[in-house]
């Protein structure tokens, strides 16, 4: 899955290996090569200057000829297939190669290349035994599924899946039409339209392994060469149990499968099957995903017409989605995560041993909880009891839920907590290298925060705020060392969401920044870096668009229904929920300030309807009532009645130019991506791709679009400025484009990703 | 100059076969160029100022399967037992010590002291003080040092008897398997335990209503390590595993283990064995595991922990084993006053513990050579080994670590690898896999085996070395009483 990384160098013992067993007289293998053993070949993957195996056009093609060679070889009688990497069997396709195909086509002869390399191995008459260990996922599942056995290490990093769906593909080599043979269709649906990681012991239950094998400890080899060893000495014993027939291939169903394969049996059962999958699939996705649609077609045209349609669907299939923009626009998010995961600021001079949390509420916990259970000291400060218990609570809670699902065990939790101090006071805040606020969004109480810090900590410690809105500058304006203040903006729920804006002002150091990028990865955060300014980059950005949900809904608009516009737009969240999750009283606050700072292009809904709204307790999800109510243990939210007064208050006629459902579709955001380009324009935004990777992983930007500047570049600048004049001519200033986006909608060939 | 020939020989990176190849050679030029033979480096490890600490006497139960003839007794009948042996054996006069300590790993309830319980029922002065220790196999190797030191690493120099508020102590351990304390579920311990508070009648029949069957479950103690929820059988396998040891291998130690130690019953080598009558039964005067076999036979079992592949079985791993033992640990002098012979004299000792998931077992490895220069020793000046034998399985794996430079680089922190202990010097009367394992009672057997060997031998030096659960382990040197 992972396009080529240029790291990692040539591990030394393929080297040796190849020199001692490869047999070939023209150009080396460097990706592929064997050793037999006995009468066992033993076939190594090692991709050249890599962490993990791709399935690139170089692997598939050396593959070919060993398999070739073994076919041939009369002294071999089964083989192993195993990866010399630590962490990776394999980790899927190589996207760029997919990429750099010039149509579907294209693409759809790569994937009956791939379905016919391992047709050749299903039929092999030597048995293959796929040893696992590491990822094991997309092409590298379907690689191992037509495998005759397979036999996966115990280890945690050993993970099988088939995340295609995530990059808006299917799985093209096969995958469609054997894991639903292998493990039925239900468990083959839910692998392939999730996409989601399975642990070797679950897939060991699912029947997608025969065998597990324990990791092992240091011996006289590290745990890591050893684990990979032992596991082909154990598979090399069952290559040769299965070719002396001692090990069966086909256990014997027990009675519950028996049972299903039966129900299964009949054709109104199994479309009842593909009607209910399809019906879920459509509710989640609205229908903006092409990827999960076909690939419960691809399932279906197998099952029912035989795999000889199936594996032609699969392969024109997956061409074709290949080439949509929804899957340019998830492979173009994947890509932005895998470069948000590096610090562009290298290495810290000091690492973060001891971090400190002042604040228990939501956030501060939630910072804890991210950063107890990487090994770094966390003191968790608050100033009332009852603010550190539940704090304190939330963490362990946290962690506990993880115990429950069997992630980590109770002994690791409480390990875990052992790295949590819960106080009232600054003592041993001497000992911190870095301060992390999460008090109250008010300027006056975070400079008295930031004085008391400062009176305590060492002149190393960096002084971090976490802060949606206010300017970092003015935070540190108190401050006596302002190179080392920074903002650290989180999202909430913290340990859900995987976005953090980081803020740097002119003053901020830059091993101060390369400090809290690399605090934020230890925490498995995506990050951006953005510069200082009123609402930074994602504030900024959401800003204006709930500020047009308000006069959507000030316009009469109800809020399921502006959730429905806004869900039916990709938006994971509707608006209106989106608003009472932040809070209103938070979103009115944020409003306000922003207005203040930017003026009347941040205007549109009245201000006074989220502040009477605030004023009659109705602070969304927090307060139990919002934009809609909320009742514990209720999933289904009804609209606040009472809200209907305070809209009726300050109504607004719609013009029925520019109010269709699309209309305020574009409307909302339109005003979201135009603000996202001024930020890329004034300097706030690194790159375009930092822009994209916020929208999305912070504020639920839809997937499918890619982010705003992915938005524009498929949508085109110039159809979006057409838009937004035709909103300009009724509403004013907040929907004029910016000069950047004018510059993009003057010459179609400007385009934000390359 | 010999001893200056040993040592750059010692420091030669060779091999251990190797060194096995040129031992004829050296021993030969040795004796060419020293008339009296003295190899070792230290003379005496007494030290000036310090009280030196004999073992005086030391004696086990018989040790038996579980399940066999001690199944109708209770933990403190057979340290009871050893006791009186030890009292027998030695005429001790029953105030005569100050302290006794014993370890146990597996506790009985009822009897959660069972120092004191056995001590009283043994007939000690109700004026001696008496408690119990705890530390997974080696239980009684912390009895033993608790009662030599108090403290668990240092010099034998500020405990009970070196800090003279001891001259004379028993030491020992039992353990029995043969009964285990299996409890009520914790919902229905709850639901008991509120019934004794509950003050209506139908306070309490709410309580009784709200069992299910589910609560009747029982809960049996725990065989897997807390912290990694992993038996030790697995790990043990797994450490095999990572040390590439086989089962081949394993087989031939466990066999070893089994023919050495019907060799020494045979030969009547175990002295330390007392007879004991059992209340309603025989007379038991021999360990009941001694099984020699066939490789073969061996060779047909199947793994046990880790299936289908893995390689430790029920024949090379130590069985479940009922069985107590006792020694009488005093200061030199006090010993000498009372006429007594000492066996031998107890010296350094260390407690080690690291990684309890993948180095669950190797306590041998990082406490032997800790222990070997805290007293100032080399390998090659000991001359008995006792190790003891979780598992065949654990055994190679120790001595593959021991001779592995990458492993004492790495893991041990050394320039080079220990050594493995030669093993003409090593278990050489049988140990845990054959003779038995009762946890508790282990320490005690290896340190007087190690006395009565060096005894026997005519060796100076001997180790004792034992891994325990937890990834804990101990070593202790040992010095030959003068005869």
């Amino acid at each position: 899955m992972a396009g080529v990384r240029a790291l990692g160098v040539l591990s030394r013992v393929t080297l040796r290996r190849y020199a001692l067993y490869s047999g070939r007289n023209d150009l080396p293998r460097t990706h592929v090569n064997y050793e037999v053993k006995g009468d066992v070949a033993v076939v190594r993957m090692n991709a050249p200057n890599s962490k993990v195996n791709t399935l690139s056009i170089q692997m598939q093609n050396e593959m070919t000829e060993v398999m070739n060679e073994l076919w041939a070889n009369n002294a071999v009688r089964s083989a192993v297939l195993i990866s010399s990497k630590p962490g990776c069997f394999i980790a899927g396709a190589d996207i760029n190669m997919i990429q750099s195909c010039k149509d579907a086509e294209e693409v759809t002869k790569l994937s009956q290349e791939g379905q016919k390399m391992f047709e050749q191995i299903e039929k092999s008459p030597k048995p293959v035994v796929a040893a696992i260990n590491g990822s094991c996922l997309g092409g590298g599942l379907e690689f191992a599924i037509a495998c005759q056995y397979r036999i996966a290490t115990k280890s945690k990093k050993t993970v099988l899946g088939t995340p295609e769906v995530m990059l808006g593909l299917l799985p093209g080599a096969g995958g469609t039409q054997r894991l639903p043979k292998m493990i039925g269709l239900p468990g083959a649906f839910d692998m392939m339209l999730t996409g989601r990681n399975i642990r070797a012991d679950k897939a060991k239950k699912m029947g997608l392994v025969d065998q597990l094998v324990d990791p092992l400890g240091p011996g006289l080899k590290s745990p890591e060469e050893r684990t990979i060893d032992y596991l082909e000495e154990v598979a090399i014993e069952y290559a040769k149990g299965i070719v002396d027939k001692k090990i069966k291939l086909h256990k014997e169903k027990g009675m519950m499968q028996k049972i299903q394969d039966y129900v299964m049996s009949f054709e109104f059962v199994r479309n009842q099957i593909y009607k209910t999958v399809h019906g879920k699939v459509m509710k989640q996705s609205k229908g903006l995903y092409p990827a999960p649609l076909k690939i419960i077609e691809c399932v279906k045209t197998g099952v029912e017409q035989g795999p000889t349609a199936g594996y032609l669907a699969e392969s024109q299939n997956f061409g074709q989605l290949a080439k949509t923009s929804e899957s340019g626009a998830l492979i173009g998010l994947y890509h932005g995560q895998v470069a948000c995961k590096k610090n562009r600021f290298g290495t810290p001079e000091k690492e973060v041993k001891t971090l400190a949390i002042l604040g228990a509420g939501l956030m501060g916990a939630g910072i804890a909880q991210v950063t107890v259970d990487k090994g770094v000291h966390t003191i968790l400060k608050d100033t009332t009891v009852d603010g550190l218990a539940r704090g304190e609570q939330q963490v362990y809670k946290g962690l506990n839920d993880k115990t429950k699902k069997r992630n980590i065990t109770s002994f690791q939790r409480d390990s875990i907590l052992s790295n949590l101090t819960g106080q009232l006071d600054y003592s041993g805040l001497e000992k911190a290298d870095m301060v992390i606020e999460a008090v109250f969004e008010d300027i006056k109480i975070k400079h008295a925060v930031l004085k008391e810090v400062e009176a305590v900590v060492s002149p190393h410690c960096i002084f971090a705020s976490n802060t949606s809105a206010l300017p970092i500058k003015d935070i540190a304006a108190a401050s006596k060392r302002p190179d080392k203040v920074i903002g650290m903006h989180y999202f909430s729920p913290v340990d859900k969401m995987q976005l953090l804006e980081i803020i740097t002002t002119d003053q901020t150091s830059k091993d101060t920044t390369a400090s809290a990028v690399a605090v934020g990865l230890k925490q498995g955060k995506v990050i951006i870096v953005v510069g200082d300014g009123p609402g930074f980059y994602t504030t900024r950005c959401l800003a204006p668009m709930l500020a047009e949900a308000v006069r959507v809904l000030q316009e009469g608009v109800d809020p399921k229904k502006l959730d429905a516009l806004t869900t039916g737009f990709g938006f994971p969240v509707g608006a209106a929920t989106l608003a009472d999750e932040v809070g209103i009283d938070v979103a009115a606050h944020v409003a306000e300030d922003l207005g203040k700072a930017f003026g009347s292009r941040f205007g549109g809904g009245n201000v006074e309807v989220l502040k009477t709204m605030v004023d009659q307790g109705f602070k969304g999800r927090k307060s139990g009532k919002g934009c809609y109510v909320y009742q514990p243990g209720l999933k289904v939210k009804e609209v606040n009645p009472e809200i209907g007064d305070i809209l009726e208050k300050y109504k607004m006629t719609p013009n029925p130019a520019v109010s269709s459902d699309s209309d305020v579709q574009y409307r909302l955001i339109s005003r979201f991506v135009n603000e996202a380009v001024l930020c890329l324009q004034e300097g706030i935004l690194n790159n375009p791709l930092e822009g994209d990777i916020g929208a999305v992983f912070g504020l639920g930007f839809p997937p499918c679009l890619g982010g705003p500047f992915r938005f524009v570049d498929t949508f085109g600048a110039d159809k979006l400025v057409e838009k937004m004049r035709q909103f300009e001519a009724v509403y004013g200033n907040q929907f004029t484009p910016c000069q950047l986006l004018l510059d993009h909608a003057k010459d179609s060939s400007k385009k934000f990703h390359k | 100059m010999a001893s200056m020939l040993l040592s750059t020989l010692r420091s030669c990176p060779v091999t251990h076969s190797y060194q096995c190849l040129i031992y004829p050679f050296l021993s030969i030029s040795v004796r060419l160029s020293v008339p009296s033979v003295q190899t070792k480096s230290k003379k005496s490890l007494a030290r000036p100022g310090m009280k030196n600490i004999v073992l005086v006497e030391g004696v086990r139960t018989p040790f038996l399967l579980s399940g066999t003839t001690y199944a109708d007794l209770m933990p403190h009948d057979l340290a009871r037992a050893a006791l009186q042996g030890l009292l027998n054996k030695t005429g001790l006069p029953k105030d005569a010590v100050d302290y006794i300590i014993y370890g146990t790993v597996i506790q009985e309830v009822k009897t959660s002291n069972v120092a004191r319980e056995a001590a009283l029922g043994a007939g000690f002065s109700d004026k001696i003080p008496a408690h119990t220790v705890t530390m997974a196999c080696i239980s009684s190797n912390q009895a033993m040092t608790s009662g030599m030191s108090g403290k668990t690493i240092s010099t034998p120099s500020v405990g009970l008897i070196a800090a003279g508020q001891c001259d004379a102590i028993v030491a020992g351990g039992v353990e029995f398997m043969s009964d285990v304390p299996i409890r009520h579920s914790r919902k229905m311990r709850k639901t008991m335990l509120s019934l004794n508070k509950a003050k209506t009648l139908g306070a309490k029949l709410g309580l009784i209503g709200s069992i299910r069957m589910a609560h009747l479950a029982p809960e049996l103690p725990a065989v897997a390590e807390f912290s990694t929820a992993e038996t030790m059988g697995h790990s043990a396998d797994r450490l095999a595993a990572a040390f590439g040891v086989t089962r081949l291998e394993q087989d031939e130690f466990a066999l070893r283990s089994h023919t050495l130690a019907k060799k020494a019953q045979d030969a009547g080598l175990l002295q330390d064995v007392i007879s004991f009558k059992v209340p309603g039964r025989d007379i038991v005067s021999k360990d009941n595991g001694i099984r020699p076999s066939s490789m073969e036979q061996m060779g047909k079992l199947k793994a046990a922990f880790i299936k289908p592949h893995g390689t430790v079985t029920a024949a090379n791993s130590s069985f479940l084993t009922d069985g107590a033992s006792a020694v009488l640990i005093m200061s030199e002098e006090k010993a000498l006053a009372m006429g007594y012979k000492p066996k031998a004299y107890l010296r350094d000792f260390v407690y080690v513990s690291q990684d309890p998931k993948d180095q669950l077992l190797l306590g041998p490895t990082y406490g032997t050579p800790k222990v070997l220069e805290r007293a100032g020793l080399t390998m090659n000046d000991i001359d008995v080994f006792e190790f003891h034998e979780a598992f065949a399985g654990q055994i190679m794996a120790n001595l593959k670590a021991m001779d592995s430079d990458w492993f004492g680089q790495t893991y041990l922190g050394r320039k080079s690898k220990v050594g493995a202990p030669p093993m003409e010097k090593f278990n050489l009367w049988g140990g845990s896999l054959s003779l038995g394992h009762p946890f508790g009672a282990t320490g005690c057997r290896l340190v007087t085996t190690v006395a009565h060997r060096l005894q026997k031998e005519g060796g100076q030096y001997g180790l004792v070395a034992a891994c325990a659960a937890g990834g804990q382990g101990h070593a202790m040197v040992i010095e030959a009483y003068p005869q």
